[in-house]
């Protein structure tokens, strides 16, 4: 939780403004955000996050034929449709026992790849951005702004603009030319992903045991020419955001404190390594090692595990808040996992999912999202982990790891090197993302456009060794397999925005249990049983406000900016609230604030 | 093989067209909002294009939708879906995304899927209520996206919400106030051009310078959805030699690993998924008929070969006009939504949640 203790001295009685934003525009899902801030002392008191859709999959999936799972979990997200179909036929092939050929592997990593880059460009440069915009910050920290143009730049060689402000202006919505360029960005990377896996969002060319996609070379260059296209926009990308978030710490001081949370970051991993992954269970520790970005645990800036098993066996679905009848008393599924662990009742696989529509109470149950938590085996804690909005988790627990070294990407303990080569007009480039003090919003922003560049690079590989097979005429791309009668299988995979996996559980062939978990339940999460509040209200609870207008014209901005460093699924725009909330109360405690949190 | 013609009458009296329309978008059904997403993916013309003008022959358009409104959101964003709800704000489109869930199953204050809250009571107000506000005063509705059209993957058996297609909620019978009746896009999701080249044929209507688009007997735009995937497939030519895959490696017709292409609406073979990139069969995946009615339970277990698919196959060439004739039965059978998608009190999609087998 955001610490404030060090504020509590000198503080004002407080003044409580009920603030909420409902919708929250530009996400999948209907997100609000119910706060009371506290305007005497500039700072976020309570917050709750609801989400008032409801849809099902896990419910109507049961009975059905295995084999579909890809083909309709796909439609769970309309951005990362792809992420999930992946992760589905990831949890079949351990089910199925199937191995897919390497080359299929390529393009299943091309086509993520490509999707990773078009996901972070849009809702970085077209969303997040616009917070930090000319037109934001002018009507939000008009003494920002002004200090911003007297700033220069200091990696204007690579990006091209002079001060801080010819930056944000370049990022305002629709007219400024970054922004424009994004959207370009975001239709060529889209191409490129269709070329792998067929349409963007809903892929048509993924199966359990492969890829149906036809590996001529055409396909290949098709991408690597538009990869290098977008290649120098990367690299200004990055120049271009760490000068303007470095220079937020600087005009803004104690900016870290927005958005800050005790680190608690999981990462489930990305890109098969296609020499290494049998999709055996027993074997799932060393090919989940062996994957191109590491997956892991950061508890307080430790690495706690990068074990997919261990990962697996803390998982735990709890209700405390959330529009469902407990599962409790039904049968397990899954009593043991394949090497003999026993499984918790609170697991995915023994999840029995039974919604109950019911009022909206904020002392009760306020939100259809449940709350994921991992179980930490040597303190007990049930851990509220975010995803850092997907790259800052990405990063960090690889980066920890170390074990990631490859031609262009390399780990080194305490951060990543990324090297992109020449691109049109700029040369060949080495970046270094390097583990941040905090893990706050700026952070989690700054994560992103690095892992574009790490997902650039790593397609390159890719790209290299899957045309190398090509040529030398390996081109199988599908495995055969048999459904059995009765098997359990689980995938694990990074959605754009963090952690993916998929739970699956065949009897007479068919779907008996399914449960999905992507990001941003575990981001989103209303408090549990034991009243731990989700990332988003932890992240935003507490926080700061320095956004200069008061009441009466408050947008928001250092809450939404919170929010939306998580990277609450869906691309695009501003969206803030206008004005006038209600005056709640006016508490006389000049201690108010002291024990919250 | 072309689907039943279509049920709107080009009206002589077309209408004398306005200056400027609003299109109010709600994606809050219940969606993965993959058609604004895909929306988005347009190039020909992009959303920009329209919003900025540069379109001849369109009315000025207000585009009110979560992705590309310049508004700044909260009730701010949502005071011109209030106003039209009063009738004060005239003409708007309305752009549905998203199953409509069966809020009568619901015993109580619960909801499926909101919109914003209730200024006076701060409630959560649901879909179904903005929809019943919105649509008699709309001058067209758009249904965006098969669960938009005919309930989509939310609607499918065993689903819990009884969720349905716009038409279903609706009334099949209903008129918008041009008279239009639901302009139904399918696609799980859109494809992106699609999309936008009905809606711009909307608008030219609008503006008074098109009749209305002709719409087939599911209310899809004809020229987009009157002949099958198969018609368009690069891979036809093997079908005619009865030439198939037995697995996905090959470039063979899919049709005996599960592609339903003869008898599904759909033109992204032909038309590739965007910018000509893409698409299903054509590029190795089967046709699972997400633009369809009874998608996806007519067309499941997916990757299995379809019923009648051997027949077909076999017989090819001697008896192709037979075969067209069972084509087009089979095609009529999946022209039809199961009988499950109601606004009725009760659930009949077979939902069990306790399903253990
Ligand atoms: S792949 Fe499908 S659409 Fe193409 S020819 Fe074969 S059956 Fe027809
Ligand atoms: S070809 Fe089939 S699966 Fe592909 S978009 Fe058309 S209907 Fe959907």
């Amino acid at each position: 939780m955001t610490t404030t203790d060090a504020r509590t001295s000198g503080r004002k009685p407080a003044q409580l403004v009920d603030m909420n934003w409902d919708p929250i525009t530009r996400i999948i899902g209907n997100l609000g955000i119910y706060t009371k801030i506290d305007f005497a002392n500039r700072e976020v008191v309570e917050c709750h996050s609801t989400s008032s859709l409801f849809r099902g999959y896990s419910v109507f999936m049961k009975g059905k034929d295995p084999r579909d799972a890809g083909f309709i979990t796909s439609r769970i997200c309309g951005i990362c449709g792809d992420n999930h179909t992946t992760c589905s036929n990831y949890a079949q092939q351990m089910a199925y026992g199937v191995k897919p050929p390497k080359l299929a592997e390529h393009i299943t990593n091309l086509g993520e790849a490509a999707e990773y880059i078009f996901d972070h460009t849009i809702f970085q440069d077209n969303l997040v951005f616009v917070d930090f915009c000319e037109a934001m910050v002018k009507a939000t920290n008009p003494g920002v702004l002004a200090r911003a143009e007297r700033t220069d730049a200091p990696r204007g060689d690579v990006h091209g603009y002079r001060t801080i402000a010819e930056i944000m202006k370049a990022f305002n919505p629709f007219e400024g030319e970054v922004y424009k360029e994004a959207l370009k960005v975001s239709r060529i990377t889209r191409e490129m992903f269709c070329l792998m896996e067929g349409r963007h969002v809903h892929p048509s060319t993924l199966y359990p045991g492969g890829v149906g996609t036809m590996p001529q070379p055409s396909v290949f260059t098709d991408y690597l020419s538009r990869l290098m296209r977008v290649i120098d926009f990367v690299k200004k990308a990055v120049a271009m955001n760490d000068d303007v978030f470095d220079f937020f710490y600087e005009a803004l001081p104690g900016y870290e404190e927005v958005g800050k949370r005790r680190i608690l970051l999981g990462c489930w991993g990305a890109f098969q390594n296609p020499d290494v992954v049998d999709y055996r269970y027993a074997t799932m520790n060393e090919w989940g090692k062996a994957m191109y970005v590491t997956p892991g645990i950061v508890v307080d800036g430790k690495l706690v595990t990068n074990n997919l098993v261990d990962i697996n066996l803390g998982l735990r679905i709890m209700l405390g808040s959330s529009f469902y009848e407990d599962w409790v008393n039904e049968d397990p599924f899954v009593t043991h996992d394949p090497l003999g662990n026993p499984i918790d009742m609170r697991h995915p696989w023994n999840q029995t999912t039974v919604p109950v529509p019911q009022k909206r109470d904020f002392q009760g149950n306020y939100s259809w999202v449940m709350s994921p938590r991992w179980y930490h085996p040597d303190t007990g804690e049930h851990l509220a982990l975010d995803t850092g909005g997907g790259p800052l988790a990405r990063l960090w627990s690889t980066a920890l790891s170390g074990l990631v070294d490859t031609p262009y990407v390399k780990a080194t303990g305490g951060g990543i090197r990324i090297t992109l080569p020449k691109g049109e007009k700029l040369p060949e480039t080495t970046l270094e993302w390097r583990i941040p003090k905090w893990s706050n919003t700026l952070e989690r922003d700054r994560a992103r456009p690095y892992f574009i560049a790490y997902a650039a690079a790593m397609a390159l590989q890719f790209l290299e060794e899957a045309m190398g097979m090509l040529q030398s005429g390996d081109t199988k791309v599908f495995e055969n397999f048999e459904v059995p009668d009765e098997s359990i299988g689980c995938g694990f995979h990074e959605a754009v925005r963090g952690v993916l996996s998929h739970h699956l559980v065949i009897r007479d062939k068919k779907i008996a249990n399914y449960h999905p978990y992507p990001p941003t339940p575990w981001n989103a999460s209303p408090r549990d049983i034991y009243g731990t509040p989700g990332p988003y209200e932890d992240a935003v609870m507490g926080q700061p406000i320095f956004e200069e207008n008061g009441p009466d014209d408050f947008k928001g901005v250092d809450i939404m900016r919170t929010v939306r460093s998580f990277d609450p699924c869906l691309p695009c725009g501003v969206h803030m609230y206008m004005g006038k909330g209600k005056t709640l109360s006016t508490v006389h405690s000049p201690t108010y604030g002291a024990n919250h949190g | 093989m072309t689907t039943q013609s279509g049920t709107t009458e080009a009206r002589a009296d077309a209408p004398e067209g306005f200056d400027e329309i609003t299109i109010l978008w709600i994606s809050e059904g219940m969606s993965c909002d993959g058609d604004t997403v895909s929306l988005t993916a347009a190039g020909q013309p992009s959303i920009e294009d329209v919003v900025l003008g540069l379109i001849p022959g369109l009315p000025r358009v207000n585009l009110v939708n979560k992705v590309l409104s310049p508004s700044l959101g909260g009730e701010d964003f949502l005071a011109p879906y209030r106003k039209a709800a009063r009738g004060e704000l005239e003409p708007f489109i309305l752009v549905i995304e998203g199953s409509i869930p069966n809020q009568n199953i619901i015993e109580g204050d619960g909801y499926w899927t909101s919109f914003g809250n209730d200024p006076a009571t701060g409630e959560p107000q649901t879909l179904n209520w903005w929809i019943d506000q919105l649509a008699p005063r709309a001058w067209a509705v758009v249904a965006a996206g098969t669960c938009a059209t005919f309930g989509g993957i939310h609607a499918m058996a065993g689903n819990p919400t009884g969720c349905m297609g716009l038409a279903d909620y609706l009334g099949w019978e209903f008129k918008a106030r041009s008279g239009l009746p639901v302009v139904n896009v399918p696609g799980c999701p859109i494809q992106p051009e699609n999309f936008m080249e009905t809606l711009v044929w909307v608008l030219q209507h609008a503006a008074g310078t098109a009749p209305p688009p002709p719409l087939d007997h599911m209310l899809r735009p004809q020229w987009l959805f009157g002949k099958t995937v198969h018609e368009g497939c690069d891979r036809a030519a093997y079908y005619e030699q009865a030439d198939f895959a037995k697995d996905y490696n090959s470039p063979k017709c899919q049709v005996k690993v599960g592609c339903w292409g003869p008898v599904v609406n759909c033109n992204v073979p032909k038309r590739g998924w965007m910018s000509g990139i893409g698409g299903c069969p054509n590029v190795g995946g089967i046709c699972i008929g997400c633009t369809m009615p009874s998608f996806p339970d007519a067309f499941m277990p997916f990757m299995d070969e379809p019923p009648g698919g051997t027949l077909s196959s076999m017989v090819i060439k001697p008896y192709g006009a037979v075969i067209r004739r069972l084509r087009g039965i089979t095609n009529d059978m999946v022209n039809h939504e199961p009988r499950w998608r109601h606004n009725k009190q009760k659930l009949t999609s077979g939902y069990n949640p306790h399903w253990r087998a």
